[in-house]
């Protein structure tokens, strides 16, 4: 199976909102992050959710972001980050 | 002289049945009772799976920290695939793919589930109520070293704090640093230190003594 995104790329969360159940928390859409690692590819846990086949699986990256762009009130470390685990289909490219 | 004449009433311990109901728990009952009706499984499998869940502790992932201390080889497995290395040491994690999460002088790890309760339960067992309460999954990734501190556990601006949100199909553990002073431990005293919350990311173990 292929991947879209290799390690290191730029992504952007997509700034959608969809209804129904979905994995990618609203603090990150529409925020970008490098690629950490990819983290394999699972059925889609969105379409799981009703029943039906997930199918085609879709690449998992481990996606990390740098809290001060995530939070303008960030008052931890300026290098301080935060990984989430992001399907395909949520990202595209960030230039 | 009675020190305690009971002329008033003691206020009393409400039983389980003396709360209603609620939606979820009716709905539960109701589902778990109608698959048991029809054939899909038994009580017993109902009553064993409960039992099997409950089992699990987080002394299964101090076990799995200690060794990973002691032997630098164990430690890449554990780094490689939490599952497979806690099946060496006889643990059997379950079928949802765990990764490990080193902490190190520079970096301190930290998990989260913000959207529901995602947890290791296939090593840790049930997650602590606090793990599931709105107040740790919205302030873990807004105010990771606020929540630390409220917790007693102080790490310094020039550590990175990583917070892990885990969102999907992947569950975390964090292997600890461990402290100064334990040279001479043996791994049963070593894996005394390392607490639940070690494992979360929300403390750190200490030296003994």
């Amino acid at each position: 199976m292929s991947e879209r995104f290799a390690r290191g790329a730029l992504v952007r969360v997509r700034s959608i909102h969809p209804p129904g159940h979905v994995r990618t928390p609203h603090y990150l859409r529409g925020r970008a992050g490098l690629v950490e690692a990819v983290a394999g590819h699972y059925a889609n846990p969105e379409e799981l959710a009703y029943g039906r086949d997930g199918l085609p699986p879709r690449a998992l990256y481990r996606v990390r972001f740098v809290q001060a762009e995530l939070w303008p009130d960030y008052t931890g470390a300026v290098g301080d980050t935060l990984v989430a685990d992001l399907y395909e289909h949520w990202l595209e490219p960030a230039s | 002289m009675s020190a305690h004449p009971h002329h008033h009433p003691h206020p009393h311990q409400p039983d389980l049945e003396d709360r209603p109901y609620d939606h979820h728990q009716l709905m539960a009952e109701a589902l778990g009772e109608l698959l048991i009706e029809k054939g899909v499984f038994t009580a017993d499998d109902l009553r064993r799976t409960l039992e099997a869940i409950d089992a699990r502790s987080p002394a299964d992932g101090a076990k799995l920290v200690a060794r990973a201390w002691r032997d630098p080889a164990y430690k890449a497995r554990v780094l490689a695939d939490v599952n497979a290395a806690a099946g060496e040491l006889g643990i059997d994690a379950g079928p949802i793919p765990i990764r490990a999460l080193e902490n190190t002088l520079a970096l301190h790890n930290l998990v989260v589930c913000t959207l529901c309760s995602c947890y290791p339960r296939g090593l840790l067992g049930l997650p602590p109520d606090w793990y599931k309460a709105r107040a740790y999954r919205s302030r873990a990734v807004r105010e990771p070293r606020a929540v630390l501190a409220e917790l007693g556990t102080r790490i310094p601006d020039e550590v990175e704090i990583r917070v892990h949100d885990s969102t999907a199909d992947l569950r975390y553990l964090v292997l600890p640093l461990r402290p100064a002073g334990t040279d001479g431990l043996d791994e049963a005293a070593l894996a005394a230190l390392v607490t639940r919350d070690c494992l979360i990311g929300t403390a750190v173990p200490r030296s003994p003594g």
